[in-house]
């Protein structure tokens, strides 16, 4: 089989092939050099989809939430894209992808499109690659788009960064998890939700952290207050009031105006995460080059670290 | 056309009522510590959902594992499927109980390779380059 060049299979992603869009996105999480013409053109074609992060800790109940929740859109008449995520093996690289074991109710439908990704040492809860990805199935016209990322626990907080609404889904009887992923995770919240509420504990957790929001809260009265929405699974209860408060949540951005900001905020991060991940490719291809020359400065002490480091950007950017 | 990030992708499947899970969490396991990326379906699959989920996840290779003695029908109808998407690019091999004869018979139908009890870890990971390296890039 020949190699399909990827700006050829732009206009066959734009128009919903299945195996255009599957291919592209290898090539995002590869980071193809050749796919960044195709990947432009995408980027400009996007930006319809409604982003939602689905986050929380290990084993919360992510996959089996997004499962419904994706059945709950497609009732609604909309389709959806989903991008799960879960880590590589530090030492091998390679990585086993489960988050398809809990969403084989989602088979056979044509408005649903399913993909995991492997983080590839990428730390903060999303994978290398994963918003270009985003930006493939938005161009390719899900109406919406929904990220489960790699179950995490206190900083990982890309995810608000990179989503337009972001759910935390926290479980009971992980311990005193509430305390534990306060600080980080928490505070990215635009709706909890306490999974798993057919176990007996739950309703300790929805209280603690019904009190966590309430000590948060501020005066006047903002455009959005989080609110905490419990679920349960077997009992298939608190999927449709999910969606509707990710929906109202959509509306709110969009009437408050505040949808301008969230998407600036997006931009940003993935401008500086871009030019860090261009900075790092060229350290690796200088390697033998310049970066020694540099580093035999350094142990020499005739440069500091910092001097170097400079001095090493400064140059890698006349060789671009 | 390499990258520096590429990586082999494998669906590895289990398909109807075979609950004999043991072999292919071993196999996910192996394949993954050989620096692949492998996607696992759970239990209780499709062939077809099986085929359309190989194909979203643009995967190189689609592993079953069968010990339920369904590999006749279940195998057939996987190859079936991905040529009704044109994706026959994407390789079929599979592992499990299977009499030897049905082996051969299967891999005449376009199953690349059949691997069977007590294959050790080293030789499954040379299978699934093997078979990879020959298809060749897409
Ligand atoms: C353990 C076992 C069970 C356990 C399963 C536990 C579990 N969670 O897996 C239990 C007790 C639950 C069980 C139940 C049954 N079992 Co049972 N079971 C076995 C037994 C003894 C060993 C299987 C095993 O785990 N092997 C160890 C693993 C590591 O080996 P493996 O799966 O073969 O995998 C290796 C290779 O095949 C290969 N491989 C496997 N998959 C893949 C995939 C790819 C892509 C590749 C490349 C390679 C590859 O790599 C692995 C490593 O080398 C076999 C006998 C046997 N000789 O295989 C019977 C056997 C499979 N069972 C059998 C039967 C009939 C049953 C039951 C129907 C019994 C009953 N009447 O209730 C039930 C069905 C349960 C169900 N829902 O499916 C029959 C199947 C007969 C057939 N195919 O015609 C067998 C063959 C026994 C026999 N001789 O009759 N079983
Ligand atoms: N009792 C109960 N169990 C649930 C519920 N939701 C999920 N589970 C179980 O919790 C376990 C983990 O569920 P997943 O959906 O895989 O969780 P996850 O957050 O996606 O896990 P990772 O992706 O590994 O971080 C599984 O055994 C599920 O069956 C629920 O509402 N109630
Ligand atoms: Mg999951």
């Amino acid at each position: 089989m020949a190699y399909i060049p990827s700006v050829d299979l732009v206009p066959r992603a734009l128009a919903g092939d299945e195996r255009a869009i599957a291919r592209l996105l290898t090539r995002a999480e590869n980071g193809t050099a050749e796919a960044r013409p195709a990947f432009d053109t995408l980027f400009a074609r996007a930006g319809r989809a409604h982003v939602v992060g689905i986050t929380g800790v290990p084993g919360s109940g992510k996959s089996t939430l997004v499962s419904k929740l994706a059945k709950a859109i497609r009732a609604t008449g909309r389709t959806v894209a989903i991008v799960a995520i879960d880590p590589s093996s530090p030492f091998s690289g390679g990585s086993i992808l489960g988050d398809r074991i809990r969403m084989g109710d989602l088979g056979g439908d044509p408005g649903v499109f399913m993909r995991s990704m492997a983080t590839r040492g990428a730390l903060g809860g999303l994978a290398r690659g994963t918003l270009e990805a985003v930006d493939i199935l938005d161009a390719a016209g899900y109406d919406m788009v929904l990220i489960e990322t790699v179950g995490v626990g206190q900083d990982e907080v890309d995810i608000a960064r990179a989503a337009h609404t972001t759910v935390v889904v926290s479980a009971p009887g992980l311990g005193d998890e509430i305390q534990a992923i306060k600080a980080g995770v928490l505070e990215i919240a635009d709706i909890h939700v306490v999974s798993k509420c057919d176990k007996p504990d739950a309703n300790k957790t929805i209280a603690d952290l019904k009190n966590m929001l309430m000590l948060g809260m501020v005066a006047g009265k903002p455009a959005w207050r989080p609110m905490v929405i419990p679920t349960s699974a077997p009992q298939d209860q608190g999927v449709t009031e999910l969606l509707a408060a990710i929906d109202r949540h959509r509306v709110a951005l969009d009437t408050s105006g505040e949808i301008s900001a969230r998407r600036a905020m997006i931009d940003e991060r993935r401008l500086i995460k871009a030019s860090e991940e261009i900075l790092r490719d060229r350290f690796e291809q200088h390697r033998h080059g310049r970066l020694a020359a540099l580093l035999g400065n350094v142990s020499r002490r005739e440069m500091s670290p910092h001097s170097a480091a400079t001095r090493l950007i400064a140059e890698l950017g006349e060789y671009a | 056309m390499q990258s520096n990030g590429d990586r082999i992708r494998v669906i590895i499947a289990k398909v109807g009522l075979d609950g004999h899970d043991r072999g292919v969490k071993i196999v996910a396991r192996t394949l993954r510590d050989a620096g692949m990326d492998v996607i696992y379906t759970g239990l209780h699959r499709t062939p077809e959902e099986v085929v359309e989920a190989a194909v979203q996840e643009d995967v190189d290779v689609i592993g079953v594992s069968i010990l339920s003695g369904a590999h006749m029908t279940v195998f057939p109808r996987i190859l079936d499927a991905l040529k009704a998407k044109k994706a026959d690019d994407i390789l079929v091999v599979g592992g499990g109980v299977i009499p030897d004869d049905e082996c051969e018979a299967l891999k005449k139908l376009g199953v690349k390779e059949i691997l069977l009890q007590d294959t050790p870890p080293a030789e499954i990971v040379a299978m699934v380059k093997r078979v990879v390296t020959e298809r060749g890039t897409r």
